[in-house]
């Protein structure tokens, strides 16, 4: 285990995490989309914490915060989904393209 | 301030406002206010030409209203205020006088018409602005009330608004004084731009000091024609003339106060006050004082003889002011003592006009008709205004000892003293058709066999009154040239300046030096040629400028006059021979005349043919050439906006694969190429 390879996970996570926000359908799987993003991005702060300043904690303090704000985020996400299937009946991304013009 | 004069124009303009603000619809009170303006404005003109009786000095009230620094002009000071000098008084009195008393005479005329009180602050805004033109010391505050007095002139024609021919009218004279007032406009700022000053008093000092003869004069010749331009179109000269006739459609004393006796005469006080740029243009290859000369002389006979065949008494009227101010004009181009003389028969012409202005509305007023051919024998019925009327005609056709004599003489004299032989027997000729036409507008409306309807009778005192006191001026206004230490002539001349008849003389040595070169090199080239030599000024400085008399011009030029009332009592009183077979003897010449050479038609004609068709290619090359490349610019936004926005569809998850290859893109770019 060294830096680069963690460093490598942390990218391919966050390209899958690109991947899915672009090319899920549902809403949901969007976001958990979203948190694989989050996620790969806390996995590199981690990372840089432990390989390149061993002493300190502040890599590892931000990932808390990213952590609570993640979840902050997915309660309100989440609620946003519900408040829109129950105005549409859906809650396929495709449905929602009322933003353009 | 050094003089009240601005209270002249500042009286009428006051009683204007009262009106205005608080009895505009009072057609009891109105009135009277309003001649109480132009009164006290009559009263105040009085004391301070008494004052320039005996001291003729120029008095000059100014404040600086517009600082122009910078520029071509370097600091310039445009000035407005007033300017009291023999001829400015004399127009005071003229304007103030006849004002007045066709303010009173409309209180009568105008009695029963439903727009009383806006009739008379119309007047009381027109004899404001036509005294603000007449005070003014500098032609920009004089331009701004010569359109002042358009705007009157033109509100006054269309007071009939409801009238259509009123309307047409109206608009007319607007368009076509527009036209020389361009030209007037164009002229004042190429005068400020060579000589740095539109002040009526310093432009002789500025031109008598212009640097030397030659190419150098040219734009003074042009400025005077310039300045000429706005001349034509308010004292209504050919071509501009087609206005005056048709203003005629206005109320008849609007008639005999703006398009006889004042307004009109605004365009010759223009030229005669800047008369020093027209004279200096002598030395310029433009001639411009003969050009002035014949454009008022062809103006005057061409009048003349259209007035000679009208049947409408105001027409007839309209075509003999017409006439009369090319005799003004010619006049004024005669140069020398013709500035004087041109002024004098101002003078004078006012004062009869206006009378018989005013006494063809007093006939009209009783007869409820402009056609002479349905009236007849009225002296009897209309006694006061048949006298008054009479008094009129024979002054205007210059019989002595009433005023047109005097004047028409001065002008002729002026056209023999400059040598202007056509010009003075043309003169002669227009004096006999005055004389003639005036006396059958005379014969066919007061005398013969009565009307067969109708009741006519004498007008009420507020209209025989002006007509009254008209007619005395008609007989003695003249008088003010008779030989005496201080006539006319002595207050109101023109002196060339020093610096100007100096090189003047020079010139004319020079021609006399080269007798051979007469006729080929021009005055100025000479000059240029050649220093001068300052010795001649004690031989120009000393000259008499009082009017004088000579039996060679007056005898003839009476006698001319007397013919002409001959002919007309032959053919419309004793009836010797009937004026039907002079016109079958005419012919096709009698119709040219009596449509008045179709100079209408011929502008119409332009207007339609060749103006309209025209302005139709420019339309089209603006709608489509110029509105076509806008319309394009539009078209093209419009098109590629409405591809462009297709990119938006409102996908978010398009946006942000968009969001991410663009950073993936950008990272690769800030990577591979900048580092």
């Amino acid at each position: 285990m060294n830096l680069i390879n963690t460093l490598t996970l942390s990218g391919i996570l966050f390209a899958i995490g690109v991947y899915g926000l672009v090319t899920r359908r549902n809403a949901v799987g969007v976001l958990m989309a979203t948190e694989l993003l989050l996620n790969s991005v806390n996995l590199n702060l981690v990372a840089f914490n432990h390989y390149l300043h061993p002493a300190g904690l502040g890599g590892q303090m931000f990932t808390l915060f990213t952590i609570t704000v993640a979840a902050a985020e997915a309660t309100v996400a989440l609620a946003l989904v519900v408040a829109l299937f129950r105005a549409r009946r859906s809650v396929m991304v495709e449905d929602i393209n009322q933003l353009k013009w | 301030m050094n003089s009240l004069t601005y209270l002249v124009p500042l009286l009428p303009l006051a009683t204007f406002l009262v009106n205005l603000l608080f009895f505009r619809k009072n057609r009891h009170l109105a009135p009277y206010i309003a001649v109480g303006g132009v009164l006290a404005a009559f009263i105040v003109s009085l004391s301070l030409a008494a004052r320039l009786l005996d001291n003729t000095a120029p008095l000059v009230d100014e404040i600086r209203w517009l600082d122009v620094s910078g520029g071509v002009l370097g600091n310039f000071t445009i000035k407005v205020g007033t300017l009291l000098d023999p001829l400015c008084a004399m127009m005071l009195l003229v304007v103030t006088g006849v004002s007045t008393l066709v303010h009173i005479y409309s209180l009568g005329y105008m009695h029963d018409e439903p727009g009383v009180a806006r009739f008379f602050m119309y007047l009381n805004l027109f004899t404001f602005s036509m005294l603000g033109l007449v005070v003014s010391p500098n032609l920009y505050q004089m331009y701004i009330f010569w359109e002042l007095v358009g705007l009157c002139s033109y509100l006054l024609i269309g007071f009939y608004y409801e009238k259509k021919s009123a309307n047409d009218a109206c608009k007319k004279a607007f368009v076509v004084n527009r036209v020389g007032d361009f030209g007037m406009f164009l002229g004042i700022l190429f005068l400020t731009y060579y000589l740095s000053t539109a002040d009526f008093l310093a432009l002789p000092g500025k031109i008598g000091n212009w640097p030397i003869a030659g190419p150098a004069w040219l734009p003074l010749g042009v400025v005077a024609l310039l300045l000429f331009c706005g001349a034509v179109g308010k004292s209504a000269q050919f071509p501009l003339h087609i206005w005056l006739p048709d203003a005629m459609e206005g109320p008849t004393p609007v008639s005999a106060l703006i398009h006889a006796a004042t307004m009109v005469a605004a365009g010759v006080y223009l030229v005669a006050r800047t008369y020093v740029v027209f004279d200096a243009a002598l030395f310029s290859s433009v001639n411009a004082s003969q050009v002035v000369a014949w454009v008022g002389g062809f103006t005057s006979i061409f009048a003349a003889t259209i007035a000679c065949t009208q049947y409408d008494i105001k027409r007839v009227l309209a075509y003999s002011t017409l006439s009369q101010l090319g005799y003004m004009v010619m006049a004024l181009g005669a140069g020398g003592s013709g500035v004087g003389a041109g002024s004098f028969h101002l003078f004078t012409h006012a004062f009869f006009k206006a009378l018989l202005f005013l006494g063809a509305g007093s006939v009209i007023h009783a007869m409820h008709t402009n056609d002479i051919r349905e009236m007849g024998g009225l002296w009897k019925k209309l006694p006061i205004t048949g006298t008054t009327f009479f008094i009129a005609c024979l002054a205007i056709a210059g019989v002595p000892p009433l005023a047109g004599f005097f004047s028409k003489d001065e002008i002729l004299m002026a056209l023999s003293e400059g040598h202007m032989v056509k010009l003075y027997w043309l003169a002669s000729g227009v004096a006999f058709m005055t004389a003639f036409y005036m006396f059958r507008l005379f014969l066919m409306t007061f005398t013969g066999s009565e009307p067969a309807h109708g009741h006519p009778h004498e007008s009420p005192i507020s209209m025989t009154f002006p007509l009254m006191v008209l007619a005395v001026l008609s007989v003695v206004a003249g008088w003010s040239s008779l030989p005496s230490e201080k006539n006319f002539g002595h207050y109101i001349h023109y002196e060339r300046p020093a610096g100007l008849a100096q090189q003047w003389e020079g010139a004319k040595s020079l021609a006399a030096a080269h007798p051979e070169a007469q006729g080929t090199v021009k005055a100025h080239e000479l000059l240029a040629a050649a220093p001068l030599t300052p010795a001649k000024e004690e031989a120009v400085k000393e000259e008499s400028h009082q009017f004088q008399w000579h039996a060679e011009i007056w005898i003839p030029a009476t006698l001319t006059g007397l013919a002409g009332i001959l002919l007309a009592l032959l053919m419309y009183y004793f009836k010797v021979f009937s004026p039907a077979r002079v016109v079958s003897a005419l012919g096709p010449v009698y119709t040219l005349v009596y449509n008045k050479y179709y100079v209408d038609e011929a502008y119409a004609w332009i207007v339609h043919r060749v103006y309209f068709v025209l302005s139709r290619g420019i339309a089209w090359f603006d709608r489509h050439v110029v509105d076509g490349f806008m319309n394009g610019l539009a078209f093209v936004s419009q098109v590629s906006g409405s591809v462009l926005k297709r990119v938006q569809n409102g996908q978010v998850q398009a946006y942000a694969l968009v969001f991410a290859l663009g950073l993936t893109a950008l990272l690769v770019f800030v990577k591979n190429v900048l580092f």
